[in-house]
Protein backbone atom coordinates (compact mmCIF):
# COMPACT_ATOMS: atom_id res chain seq x y z
CA UNK A 1 0.00 0.00 0.00
CA UNK A 2 1.39 3.36 -0.96
CA UNK A 3 0.88 6.06 1.60
CA UNK A 4 1.95 9.64 1.70
CA UNK A 5 5.04 10.13 3.79
CA UNK A 6 4.24 11.56 7.20
CA UNK A 7 3.80 15.29 7.08
CA UNK A 8 6.50 17.48 8.48
CA UNK A 9 5.25 19.89 11.09
CA UNK A 10 6.07 23.49 10.33
CA UNK A 11 6.15 26.47 12.65
CA UNK A 12 2.38 26.73 12.22
CA UNK A 13 1.23 23.93 14.48
CA UNK A 14 -2.30 24.15 13.12
CA UNK A 15 -1.04 23.08 9.74
CA UNK A 16 -0.56 19.61 8.33
CA UNK A 17 2.81 20.97 7.21
CA UNK A 18 4.55 20.03 3.98
CA UNK A 19 2.61 17.49 1.98
CA UNK A 20 3.64 15.46 -1.03
CA UNK A 21 0.97 14.50 -3.56
CA UNK A 22 0.91 10.85 -4.63
CA UNK A 23 -0.45 9.29 -7.79
CA UNK A 24 -2.21 5.98 -8.09
CA UNK A 25 -2.66 4.21 -11.41
CA UNK A 26 -5.72 2.06 -12.11
CA UNK A 27 -5.36 -0.16 -15.15
CA UNK A 28 -8.83 -1.66 -14.96
CA UNK A 29 -11.45 0.06 -17.15
CA UNK A 30 -13.73 2.40 -15.22
CA UNK A 31 -17.29 2.10 -16.48
CA UNK A 32 -18.91 5.53 -16.77
CA UNK A 33 -22.52 6.68 -16.56
CA UNK A 34 -22.46 7.76 -20.23
CA UNK A 35 -21.96 4.17 -21.33
CA UNK A 36 -18.30 4.57 -22.23
CA UNK A 37 -15.39 3.44 -20.10
CA UNK A 38 -12.05 4.96 -19.19
CA UNK A 39 -9.59 2.22 -20.19
CA UNK A 40 -7.19 3.24 -17.43
CA UNK A 41 -6.80 6.23 -15.17
CA UNK A 42 -4.59 8.00 -12.68
CA UNK A 43 -5.72 9.65 -9.48
CA UNK A 44 -3.54 12.22 -7.80
CA UNK A 45 -4.23 12.57 -4.10
CA UNK A 46 -2.98 13.79 -0.76
CA UNK A 47 -3.55 12.32 2.68
CA UNK A 48 -3.33 13.99 6.07
CA UNK A 49 -3.23 12.24 9.43
CA UNK A 50 -2.87 8.52 10.08
CA UNK A 51 -5.27 5.71 9.31
CA UNK A 52 -5.98 3.91 12.58
CA UNK A 53 -5.72 0.15 13.14
CA UNK A 54 -9.37 -0.65 12.42
CA UNK A 55 -9.50 1.90 9.60
CA UNK A 56 -12.49 3.61 11.15
CA UNK A 57 -11.15 7.17 11.06
CA UNK A 58 -11.12 7.82 7.32
CA UNK A 59 -12.58 11.03 5.96
CA UNK A 60 -13.03 11.65 2.26
CA UNK A 61 -12.97 15.23 1.03
CA UNK A 62 -14.86 15.90 -2.20
CA UNK A 63 -13.79 18.99 -4.07
CA UNK A 64 -15.90 21.58 -5.84
CA UNK A 65 -15.88 22.82 -9.43
CA UNK A 66 -12.32 24.06 -9.73
CA UNK A 67 -10.90 22.28 -6.68
CA UNK A 68 -8.28 19.58 -6.56
CA UNK A 69 -6.36 17.21 -4.30
CA UNK A 70 -4.31 19.89 -2.55
CA UNK A 71 -6.72 20.70 0.27
CA UNK A 72 -4.35 21.39 3.17
CA UNK A 73 -0.78 22.26 4.04
CA UNK A 74 1.89 23.41 1.64
CA UNK A 75 3.98 21.73 -1.02
CA UNK A 76 7.17 23.46 0.08
CA UNK A 77 8.38 25.90 2.73
CA UNK A 78 8.42 28.60 0.06
CA UNK A 79 4.85 27.90 -0.99
CA UNK A 80 2.90 31.10 -0.39
CA UNK A 81 -0.50 29.50 -0.61
CA UNK A 82 -1.89 26.67 1.44
CA UNK A 83 -4.33 24.03 0.21
CA UNK A 84 -7.84 25.22 -0.63
CA UNK A 85 -9.44 24.03 2.63
CA UNK A 86 -6.56 24.61 5.01
CA UNK A 87 -9.00 26.60 7.16
CA UNK A 88 -10.80 23.39 8.09
CA UNK A 89 -8.24 20.58 7.79
CA UNK A 90 -5.31 20.31 10.19
CA UNK A 91 -4.33 19.50 13.78
CA UNK A 92 -7.03 20.89 16.09
CA UNK A 93 -9.13 22.14 13.18
CA UNK A 94 -12.68 20.87 12.57
CA UNK A 95 -11.34 18.05 10.38
CA UNK A 96 -8.73 17.23 12.98
CA UNK A 97 -5.74 15.43 11.49
CA UNK A 98 -4.64 14.39 14.99
CA UNK A 99 -7.69 12.14 14.99
CA UNK A 100 -8.73 11.52 11.40
CA UNK A 101 -7.09 10.16 8.29
CA UNK A 102 -8.08 12.52 5.50
CA UNK A 103 -8.04 11.62 1.82
CA UNK A 104 -8.33 14.38 -0.75
CA UNK A 105 -8.22 13.51 -4.43
CA UNK A 106 -8.38 15.31 -7.74
CA UNK A 107 -11.42 13.94 -9.54
CA UNK A 108 -11.18 12.31 -12.94
CA UNK A 109 -11.79 14.85 -15.65
CA UNK A 110 -9.69 17.28 -13.63
CA UNK A 111 -6.54 19.02 -14.75
CA UNK A 112 -4.33 18.83 -11.68
CA UNK A 113 -2.81 15.39 -12.21
CA UNK A 114 -5.71 12.96 -12.38
CA UNK A 115 -6.73 11.62 -15.77
CA UNK A 116 -8.66 14.27 -17.66
CA UNK A 117 -8.92 16.07 -21.00
CA UNK A 118 -5.24 17.10 -20.93
CA UNK A 119 -4.11 13.47 -20.44
CA UNK A 120 -3.04 11.35 -23.39
CA UNK A 121 -5.75 9.19 -24.89
CA UNK A 122 -4.07 5.76 -25.15
CA UNK A 123 -6.00 5.02 -28.36
CA UNK A 124 -4.72 8.04 -30.27
CA UNK A 125 -1.54 9.05 -28.49
CA UNK A 126 -2.89 12.63 -28.40
CA UNK A 127 -4.51 14.58 -25.57
CA UNK A 128 -8.12 13.58 -24.98
CA UNK A 129 -9.31 17.18 -25.32
CA UNK A 130 -13.01 17.35 -26.22
CA UNK A 131 -13.12 13.56 -26.74
CA UNK A 132 -12.82 12.91 -23.03
CA UNK A 133 -15.98 11.09 -21.98
CA UNK A 134 -18.67 13.30 -20.45
CA UNK A 135 -18.80 12.68 -16.71
CA UNK A 136 -21.52 12.59 -14.12
CA UNK A 137 -21.12 13.11 -10.43
CA UNK A 138 -21.67 9.38 -9.90
CA UNK A 139 -18.55 8.63 -11.97
CA UNK A 140 -16.53 10.54 -9.40
CA UNK A 141 -18.19 8.53 -6.66
CA UNK A 142 -17.21 5.30 -8.46
CA UNK A 143 -13.58 6.36 -8.80
CA UNK A 144 -13.54 7.52 -5.16
CA UNK A 145 -14.89 4.08 -4.23
CA UNK A 146 -11.85 2.50 -5.91
CA UNK A 147 -9.64 4.77 -3.80
CA UNK A 148 -11.48 3.64 -0.68
CA UNK A 149 -10.79 0.01 -1.57
CA UNK A 150 -7.16 0.82 -2.21
CA UNK A 151 -6.78 2.05 1.35
CA UNK A 152 -8.65 -0.97 2.71
CA UNK A 153 -11.34 1.25 4.20
CA UNK A 154 -14.81 -0.30 4.33
CA UNK A 155 -16.61 2.66 5.88
CA UNK A 156 -15.71 6.33 5.98
CA UNK A 157 -16.19 8.12 9.28
CA UNK A 158 -17.45 10.93 7.05
CA UNK A 159 -17.59 12.18 3.53
CA UNK A 160 -17.42 15.94 3.45
CA UNK A 161 -17.89 18.38 0.62
CA UNK A 162 -18.86 21.93 -0.17
CA UNK A 163 -20.84 22.98 -3.25
CA UNK A 164 -20.32 20.34 -5.98
CA UNK A 165 -18.39 18.40 -3.32
CA UNK A 166 -21.53 18.22 -1.20
CA UNK A 167 -23.38 16.78 -4.19
CA UNK A 168 -20.81 13.98 -4.39
CA UNK A 169 -21.15 13.33 -0.66
CA UNK A 170 -24.95 13.02 -1.01
CA UNK A 171 -24.57 10.72 -4.04
CA UNK A 172 -22.31 8.48 -1.94
CA UNK A 173 -25.00 8.29 0.74
CA UNK A 174 -27.48 6.97 -1.85
CA UNK A 175 -25.14 4.73 -3.87
CA UNK A 176 -23.08 3.23 -1.06
CA UNK A 177 -25.16 3.73 2.10
CA UNK A 178 -23.01 1.40 4.22
CA UNK A 179 -19.79 3.07 3.19
CA UNK A 180 -20.17 6.18 5.34
CA UNK A 181 -21.35 7.08 8.84
CA UNK A 182 -21.70 10.81 8.31
CA UNK A 183 -22.39 12.96 5.29
CA UNK A 184 -21.47 16.61 5.70
CA UNK A 185 -23.00 18.78 3.00
CA UNK A 186 -21.93 22.42 2.93
CA UNK A 187 -23.36 25.17 0.70
CA UNK A 188 -24.82 22.63 -1.67
CA UNK A 189 -28.07 21.69 -3.41
CA UNK A 190 -29.98 18.66 -4.73
CA UNK A 191 -29.91 20.20 -8.19
CA UNK A 192 -29.00 23.48 -9.82
CA UNK A 193 -31.53 26.20 -10.44
CA UNK A 194 -32.18 27.63 -13.90
CA UNK A 195 -30.22 30.70 -12.80
CA UNK A 196 -27.20 28.54 -11.87
CA UNK A 197 -27.32 26.78 -15.23
CA UNK A 198 -27.63 30.13 -16.99
CA UNK A 199 -24.44 31.40 -15.38
CA UNK A 200 -22.64 28.16 -16.26
CA UNK A 201 -23.79 28.52 -19.86
CA UNK A 202 -22.36 32.04 -20.09
CA UNK A 203 -19.07 30.68 -18.78
CA UNK A 204 -19.09 27.86 -21.33
CA UNK A 205 -19.97 30.20 -24.20
CA UNK A 206 -17.12 32.48 -23.21
CA UNK A 207 -14.75 29.54 -23.57
CA UNK A 208 -16.16 28.00 -26.73
CA UNK A 209 -16.35 31.34 -28.54
CA UNK A 210 -12.68 32.10 -27.90
CA UNK A 211 -10.84 32.06 -31.27
CA UNK A 212 -8.20 29.81 -29.74
CA UNK A 213 -10.67 27.18 -28.62
CA UNK A 214 -10.48 25.15 -31.87
CA UNK A 215 -13.47 23.06 -30.84
CA UNK A 216 -11.58 21.92 -27.81
CA UNK A 217 -8.43 20.86 -29.71
CA UNK A 218 -6.38 23.85 -28.62
CA UNK A 219 -3.55 21.69 -27.25
CA UNK A 220 -3.06 20.18 -30.70
CA UNK A 221 -2.79 23.76 -31.98
CA UNK A 222 -0.31 24.65 -29.25
CA UNK A 223 -2.53 27.34 -27.86
CA UNK A 224 -5.04 27.93 -25.05
CA UNK A 225 -8.43 29.70 -25.03
CA UNK A 226 -7.15 31.88 -22.22
CA UNK A 227 -9.41 34.84 -22.78
CA UNK A 228 -12.53 32.73 -22.79
CA UNK A 229 -11.50 30.84 -19.69
CA UNK A 230 -10.63 34.09 -17.91
CA UNK A 231 -14.07 35.49 -18.74
CA UNK A 232 -15.70 32.27 -17.54
CA UNK A 233 -13.87 32.57 -14.26
CA UNK A 234 -14.79 36.24 -13.88
CA UNK A 235 -18.49 35.44 -14.28
CA UNK A 236 -18.14 32.51 -11.91
CA UNK A 237 -16.35 34.64 -9.37
CA UNK A 238 -19.15 37.19 -9.23
CA UNK A 239 -21.58 34.42 -8.39
CA UNK A 240 -19.34 33.18 -5.57
CA UNK A 241 -19.40 36.55 -3.80
CA UNK A 242 -22.29 38.49 -2.33
CA UNK A 243 -23.20 42.06 -3.20
CA UNK A 244 -22.37 43.15 0.35
CA UNK A 245 -19.15 41.19 0.31
CA UNK A 246 -18.03 42.90 -2.90
CA UNK A 247 -19.07 46.26 -1.51
CA UNK A 248 -16.99 45.72 1.60
CA UNK A 249 -14.02 44.32 -0.25
CA UNK A 250 -13.89 46.78 -3.16
CA UNK A 251 -16.57 49.45 -2.83
CA UNK A 252 -15.98 51.93 -5.64
CA UNK A 253 -12.28 52.26 -4.87
CA UNK A 254 -10.11 53.00 -7.85
CA UNK A 255 -7.00 51.04 -8.68
CA UNK A 256 -5.80 53.60 -11.22
CA UNK A 257 -6.92 56.98 -12.61
CA UNK A 258 -9.44 59.28 -10.97
CA UNK A 259 -13.03 60.19 -11.55
CA UNK A 260 -12.90 63.97 -11.03
CA UNK A 261 -14.12 66.04 -13.96
CA UNK A 262 -11.48 67.73 -16.04
CA UNK A 263 -8.83 65.36 -14.87
CA UNK A 264 -5.75 65.59 -17.01
CA UNK A 265 -4.63 62.18 -15.97
CA UNK A 266 -3.81 59.92 -18.88
CA UNK A 267 -4.22 56.85 -16.75
CA UNK A 268 -7.37 54.93 -17.52
CA UNK A 269 -9.87 54.68 -14.73
CA UNK A 270 -9.97 51.20 -13.28
CA UNK A 271 -12.04 50.13 -10.31
CA UNK A 272 -10.54 47.79 -7.75
CA UNK A 273 -13.23 45.25 -8.51
CA UNK A 274 -12.29 45.24 -12.20
CA UNK A 275 -8.66 44.74 -11.39
CA UNK A 276 -9.51 41.96 -8.96
CA UNK A 277 -11.71 40.08 -11.41
CA UNK A 278 -9.17 40.46 -14.20
CA UNK A 279 -6.44 39.14 -11.95
CA UNK A 280 -8.58 36.18 -10.87
CA UNK A 281 -9.50 35.44 -14.48
CA UNK A 282 -5.94 35.61 -15.74
CA UNK A 283 -4.50 33.55 -12.91
CA UNK A 284 -7.15 30.90 -13.47
CA UNK A 285 -6.79 30.81 -17.25
CA UNK A 286 -3.11 30.07 -16.86
CA UNK A 287 -3.61 27.16 -14.51
CA UNK A 288 -6.90 25.48 -15.40
CA UNK A 289 -7.93 23.51 -18.44
CA UNK A 290 -10.84 24.81 -20.51
CA UNK A 291 -12.17 21.34 -21.40
CA UNK A 292 -12.13 20.43 -17.73
CA UNK A 293 -14.13 23.55 -16.97
CA UNK A 294 -16.72 22.62 -19.61
CA UNK A 295 -16.88 19.05 -18.34
CA UNK A 296 -17.18 20.01 -14.67
CA UNK A 297 -19.89 22.62 -15.26
CA UNK A 298 -21.88 20.10 -17.33
CA UNK A 299 -21.63 17.51 -14.55
CA UNK A 300 -22.84 20.18 -12.16
CA UNK A 301 -25.78 21.15 -14.41
CA UNK A 302 -26.88 17.55 -14.98
CA UNK A 303 -26.74 16.62 -11.30
CA UNK A 304 -30.20 15.83 -10.01
CA UNK A 305 -30.16 13.88 -6.80
CA UNK A 306 -33.68 12.53 -7.05
CA UNK A 307 -34.24 12.08 -10.78
CA UNK A 308 -34.01 8.31 -10.71
CA UNK A 309 -36.20 8.19 -7.60
CA UNK A 310 -39.32 9.53 -9.30
CA UNK A 311 -38.04 13.05 -8.70
CA UNK A 312 -38.81 12.56 -5.03
CA UNK A 313 -35.93 13.53 -2.74
CA UNK A 314 -37.61 11.75 0.17
CA UNK A 315 -37.60 8.44 -1.71
CA UNK A 316 -33.99 9.14 -2.69
CA UNK A 317 -32.83 9.79 0.85
CA UNK A 318 -34.65 6.67 2.11
CA UNK A 319 -31.64 4.81 0.63
CA UNK A 320 -29.25 6.51 3.03
CA UNK A 321 -28.29 5.13 6.42
CA UNK A 322 -25.74 7.72 7.55
CA UNK A 323 -26.28 10.87 9.61
CA UNK A 324 -26.27 14.21 7.87
CA UNK A 325 -24.98 17.65 8.74
CA UNK A 326 -26.09 20.40 6.38
CA UNK A 327 -24.64 23.92 6.47
CA UNK A 328 -25.55 27.00 4.45
CA UNK A 329 -24.55 30.67 4.45
CA UNK A 330 -26.99 33.57 4.55
CA UNK A 331 -25.59 35.56 1.62
CA UNK A 332 -24.87 32.59 -0.64
CA UNK A 333 -27.13 33.16 -3.64
CA UNK A 334 -25.42 30.59 -5.83
CA UNK A 335 -26.39 27.76 -3.46
CA UNK A 336 -28.86 29.64 -1.32
CA UNK A 337 -29.94 28.54 2.18
CA UNK A 338 -33.32 27.62 0.67
CA UNK A 339 -31.57 24.84 -1.32
CA UNK A 340 -30.03 23.48 1.87
CA UNK A 341 -33.38 23.63 3.66
CA UNK A 342 -34.85 21.50 0.84
CA UNK A 343 -32.18 18.90 1.60
CA UNK A 344 -32.97 19.08 5.32
CA UNK A 345 -36.73 18.83 4.76
CA UNK A 346 -36.32 15.78 2.54
CA UNK A 347 -34.05 14.14 5.10
CA UNK A 348 -36.51 14.83 7.92
CA UNK A 349 -39.35 13.42 5.84
CA UNK A 350 -37.22 10.36 5.12
CA UNK A 351 -36.71 9.90 8.89
CA UNK A 352 -32.96 10.42 8.65
CA UNK A 353 -30.75 11.89 11.35
CA UNK A 354 -29.99 15.43 10.28
CA UNK A 355 -28.63 18.65 11.72
CA UNK A 356 -28.64 22.01 10.02
CA UNK A 357 -27.03 25.37 10.60
CA UNK A 358 -27.48 28.54 8.60
CA UNK A 359 -24.39 30.63 9.14
CA UNK A 360 -24.58 34.42 9.07
CA UNK A 361 -21.82 35.42 6.66
CA UNK A 362 -21.31 38.15 4.09
CA UNK A 363 -18.91 36.16 1.89
CA UNK A 364 -21.52 34.60 -0.41
CA UNK A 365 -20.85 31.08 -1.69
CA UNK A 366 -17.12 31.41 -0.95
CA UNK A 367 -17.98 31.43 2.76
CA UNK A 368 -17.60 27.66 2.91
CA UNK A 369 -13.84 28.11 2.48
CA UNK A 370 -13.51 30.82 5.12
CA UNK A 371 -12.97 30.17 8.85
CA UNK A 372 -16.00 32.18 10.03
CA UNK A 373 -16.13 31.75 13.84
CA UNK A 374 -19.68 30.37 14.04
CA UNK A 375 -19.07 28.05 11.08
CA UNK A 376 -15.99 26.69 12.82
CA UNK A 377 -17.89 26.29 16.12
CA UNK A 378 -20.66 24.32 14.43
CA UNK A 379 -18.20 22.21 12.45
CA UNK A 380 -16.12 21.45 15.58
CA UNK A 381 -19.23 20.60 17.58
CA UNK A 382 -20.50 18.17 14.98
CA UNK A 383 -17.10 16.54 14.49
CA UNK A 384 -16.97 15.88 18.22
CA UNK A 385 -19.47 13.05 17.80
CA UNK A 386 -17.32 11.49 15.07
CA UNK A 387 -14.35 11.59 17.40
CA UNK A 388 -16.39 9.89 20.12
CA UNK A 389 -17.50 7.19 17.72
CA UNK A 390 -13.95 6.21 16.84
CA UNK A 391 -12.55 7.00 20.28
CA UNK A 392 -12.00 3.36 21.15
CA UNK A 393 -9.51 2.94 18.33
CA UNK A 394 -7.01 5.33 19.86
CA UNK B 1 -31.86 19.48 34.74
CA UNK B 2 -34.70 21.97 34.71
CA UNK B 3 -37.58 20.50 36.68
CA UNK B 4 -40.14 20.77 33.87
CA UNK B 5 -37.82 18.63 31.71
CA UNK B 6 -37.63 16.00 34.46
CA UNK B 7 -41.38 16.09 34.99
CA UNK B 8 -42.32 15.40 31.37
CA UNK B 9 -40.02 12.44 30.79
CA UNK B 10 -42.45 9.77 32.08
CA UNK B 11 -44.91 10.95 29.40
CA UNK B 12 -42.48 10.10 26.63
CA UNK B 13 -42.36 6.46 25.56
CA UNK B 14 -39.15 4.53 25.03
CA UNK B 15 -38.02 4.16 21.40
CA UNK B 16 -40.36 6.93 20.27
CA UNK B 17 -39.64 9.72 17.83
CA UNK B 18 -39.57 13.15 19.42
CA UNK B 19 -39.45 16.65 17.98
CA UNK B 20 -38.29 19.27 20.47
CA UNK B 21 -39.25 22.83 19.51
CA UNK B 22 -36.77 25.29 20.94
CA UNK B 23 -34.53 22.49 22.19
CA UNK B 24 -32.09 24.86 23.92
CA UNK B 25 -28.80 23.20 24.77
CA UNK B 26 -30.20 19.79 23.82
CA UNK B 27 -30.17 18.35 27.31
CA UNK B 28 -33.69 16.87 27.13
CA UNK B 29 -33.06 15.07 23.84
CA UNK B 30 -29.66 13.85 25.00
CA UNK B 31 -31.20 12.41 28.17
CA UNK B 32 -34.12 10.83 26.30
CA UNK B 33 -31.75 9.31 23.78
CA UNK B 34 -29.52 7.80 26.48
CA UNK B 35 -32.21 6.66 28.88
CA UNK B 36 -35.11 5.79 26.58
CA UNK B 37 -33.49 5.20 23.21
CA UNK B 38 -35.61 8.02 21.83
CA UNK B 39 -34.66 9.25 18.37
CA UNK B 40 -35.13 12.94 18.38
CA UNK B 41 -34.48 16.14 16.58
CA UNK B 42 -34.51 19.63 17.98
CA UNK B 43 -35.40 22.91 16.37
CA UNK B 44 -33.53 25.93 17.64
CA UNK B 45 -32.76 29.44 16.51
CA UNK B 46 -30.07 30.53 18.95
CA UNK B 47 -26.56 29.94 17.50
CA UNK B 48 -24.96 29.12 20.85
CA UNK B 49 -27.68 26.62 21.70
CA UNK B 50 -27.30 25.00 18.29
CA UNK B 51 -23.58 24.50 18.89
CA UNK B 52 -24.22 23.15 22.41
CA UNK B 53 -26.79 20.69 21.09
CA UNK B 54 -24.47 19.52 18.32
CA UNK B 55 -21.66 19.01 20.81
CA UNK B 56 -23.95 16.78 22.89
CA UNK B 57 -24.56 14.62 19.86
CA UNK B 58 -28.12 15.89 19.53
CA UNK B 59 -29.50 16.42 16.04
CA UNK B 60 -30.61 20.00 15.78
CA UNK B 61 -32.04 22.00 12.90
CA UNK B 62 -31.74 25.76 12.75
CA UNK B 63 -35.34 26.84 12.38
CA UNK B 64 -37.56 29.79 13.28
CA UNK B 65 -40.75 28.45 14.88
CA UNK B 66 -42.58 31.57 13.79
CA UNK B 67 -42.55 30.33 10.20
CA UNK B 68 -44.46 27.22 11.30
CA UNK B 69 -43.69 23.56 10.80
CA UNK B 70 -44.80 23.36 7.18
CA UNK B 71 -41.73 21.30 6.35
CA UNK B 72 -42.77 18.49 8.69
CA UNK B 73 -45.32 15.92 7.60
CA UNK B 74 -48.56 15.15 9.46
CA UNK B 75 -48.17 12.68 12.34
CA UNK B 76 -44.47 12.22 11.65
CA UNK B 77 -43.51 12.30 15.34
CA UNK B 78 -44.81 10.37 18.33
CA UNK B 79 -44.31 13.40 20.53
CA UNK B 80 -43.73 17.08 19.89
CA UNK B 81 -42.34 18.94 22.88
CA UNK B 82 -42.09 22.66 23.42
CA UNK B 83 -40.72 23.78 26.76
CA UNK B 84 -40.82 27.39 27.89
CA UNK B 85 -41.03 28.73 24.35
CA UNK B 86 -44.79 29.30 23.92
CA UNK B 87 -44.56 32.84 25.27
CA UNK B 88 -41.86 33.80 22.75
CA UNK B 89 -43.93 33.03 19.65
CA UNK B 90 -45.59 35.47 17.31
CA UNK B 91 -48.70 33.26 16.97
CA UNK B 92 -48.67 30.69 19.79
CA UNK B 93 -52.08 29.25 18.88
CA UNK B 94 -50.98 28.50 15.31
CA UNK B 95 -47.81 26.79 16.51
CA UNK B 96 -49.91 24.61 18.82
CA UNK B 97 -52.07 23.68 15.80
CA UNK B 98 -48.89 22.79 13.94
CA UNK B 99 -47.56 20.73 16.84
CA UNK B 100 -50.78 18.72 16.93
CA UNK B 101 -50.62 18.21 13.19
CA UNK B 102 -47.02 16.95 13.20
CA UNK B 103 -47.15 14.95 16.42
CA UNK B 104 -49.60 12.39 17.71
CA UNK B 105 -49.20 13.88 21.18
CA UNK B 106 -47.63 17.09 22.45
CA UNK B 107 -46.14 18.48 25.60
CA UNK B 108 -46.17 22.21 26.28
CA UNK B 109 -44.63 23.94 29.27
CA UNK B 110 -44.86 27.68 29.89
CA UNK B 111 -44.37 30.22 32.66
CA UNK B 112 -47.73 30.82 34.36
CA UNK B 113 -48.43 34.54 34.40
CA UNK B 114 -51.31 33.88 36.79
CA UNK B 115 -48.87 33.07 39.60
CA UNK B 116 -49.61 35.17 42.67
CA UNK B 117 -46.23 36.92 42.49
CA UNK B 118 -46.95 38.25 39.00
CA UNK B 119 -50.41 39.33 40.12
CA UNK B 120 -49.01 40.95 43.23
CA UNK B 121 -46.21 42.69 41.32
CA UNK B 122 -48.63 44.09 38.77
CA UNK B 123 -51.37 44.85 41.31
CA UNK B 124 -49.13 46.33 43.97
CA UNK B 125 -46.52 48.11 41.88
CA UNK B 126 -48.59 48.67 38.75
CA UNK B 127 -45.64 47.57 36.63
CA UNK B 128 -44.90 44.56 34.43
CA UNK B 129 -43.35 41.86 36.60
CA UNK B 130 -39.60 41.36 36.50
CA UNK B 131 -38.25 38.42 38.44
CA UNK B 132 -35.32 36.05 38.63
CA UNK B 133 -37.35 33.59 36.59
CA UNK B 134 -38.50 36.22 34.07
CA UNK B 135 -35.73 38.79 34.19
CA UNK B 136 -36.58 40.87 31.13
CA UNK B 137 -37.92 44.40 30.88
CA UNK B 138 -41.20 44.70 28.97
CA UNK B 139 -39.56 46.50 26.04
CA UNK B 140 -36.62 44.18 25.53
CA UNK B 141 -37.80 40.64 26.02
CA UNK B 142 -38.17 37.46 24.00
CA UNK B 143 -41.43 36.87 25.87
CA UNK B 144 -44.21 38.53 23.91
CA UNK B 145 -47.24 36.34 24.70
CA UNK B 146 -47.65 35.58 28.36
CA UNK B 147 -50.63 33.54 29.42
CA UNK B 148 -52.04 31.93 32.56
CA UNK B 149 -53.06 28.37 33.30
CA UNK B 150 -56.68 29.42 32.84
CA UNK B 151 -55.92 31.12 29.51
CA UNK B 152 -54.20 28.02 28.20
CA UNK B 153 -57.02 25.73 29.23
CA UNK B 154 -59.53 28.08 27.59
CA UNK B 155 -57.54 27.89 24.37
CA UNK B 156 -57.52 24.07 24.57
CA UNK B 157 -61.26 24.18 25.13
CA UNK B 158 -61.81 26.48 22.12
CA UNK B 159 -59.73 24.23 19.89
CA UNK B 160 -61.13 20.95 21.23
CA UNK B 161 -57.67 19.93 22.35
CA UNK B 162 -57.61 17.01 24.78
CA UNK B 163 -55.62 17.52 27.95
CA UNK B 164 -54.15 14.10 28.78
CA UNK B 165 -52.13 15.24 31.76
CA UNK B 166 -51.31 18.50 33.41
CA UNK B 167 -49.34 19.71 36.34
CA UNK B 168 -47.67 22.79 37.72
CA UNK B 169 -44.32 23.36 39.31
CA UNK B 170 -44.46 25.53 42.41
CA UNK B 171 -42.10 28.16 43.73
CA UNK B 172 -40.05 25.50 45.52
CA UNK B 173 -39.25 23.99 42.10
CA UNK B 174 -41.22 20.85 42.87
CA UNK B 175 -44.53 19.37 41.85
CA UNK B 176 -46.02 20.38 45.19
CA UNK B 177 -49.50 19.16 46.07
CA UNK B 178 -50.54 22.60 47.25
CA UNK B 179 -49.53 24.28 44.00
CA UNK B 180 -51.42 21.62 42.10
CA UNK B 181 -54.55 22.35 44.12
CA UNK B 182 -54.37 25.99 43.08
CA UNK B 183 -52.40 25.78 39.84
CA UNK B 184 -53.25 29.19 38.43
CA UNK B 185 -52.27 30.93 41.67
CA UNK B 186 -49.33 28.85 42.89
CA UNK B 187 -47.93 27.33 39.69
CA UNK B 188 -44.76 28.98 38.41
CA UNK B 189 -44.41 26.71 35.41
CA UNK B 190 -47.36 24.92 33.83
CA UNK B 191 -46.88 21.56 32.16
CA UNK B 192 -49.46 20.15 29.71
CA UNK B 193 -49.64 16.86 27.85
CA UNK B 194 -52.16 17.28 25.04
CA UNK B 195 -53.50 15.57 21.93
CA UNK B 196 -56.04 16.17 19.19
Amino acid sequence: MTQAPPSTQTADNNSVGIVVPQTLHFDQPLQLACGRALPEHDIIYETYGKLNADKSNGILICHALSGHHHAAGKHSEEDRKTGWWDSCIGPGKPIDTNVFFVLSINNIGGCNGSTGPTSINPDTGKPWGPDFPPLRCRDWVESQYLMMQHFGITQWAAIIGGSLGGMQAMRWALEYPDALRHCIVIASAMKLSAQNIAFNEIARRAITSDANFYEGRYLEHNTLPKQGLALARMVGHITYLSEDGMKQKFGRELKTGNLSLGSSSDTAVEFEVESYLRYQGEAFSGSFDANTYLLMTKALDYYDLAREYNDDPVTAFKQATCSFMVVSFTTDWRFAPARSREIVDALVAADKAVSYAEIEADHGHDAFLIPIPRYMDVFHAYMKRLKQEIGHAF
Amino acid sequence: MRFDLTLIQPWINANSRVLDLGCGDGMLLETLSKEKNVSGVGLEIDPDNITLSLARGVNVIEHDLNVGLGNFRDDSFDMVVMTLALQTLRYPHLVIDEMLRVGRECIVTFPNFGHWRSRWYLGHRGKMPVSKFLPYTWYDTPNIHFCTVKDFEALCDDKNIRILNSSVIGADNSQSALANRFPNLLGVTAVYHISK
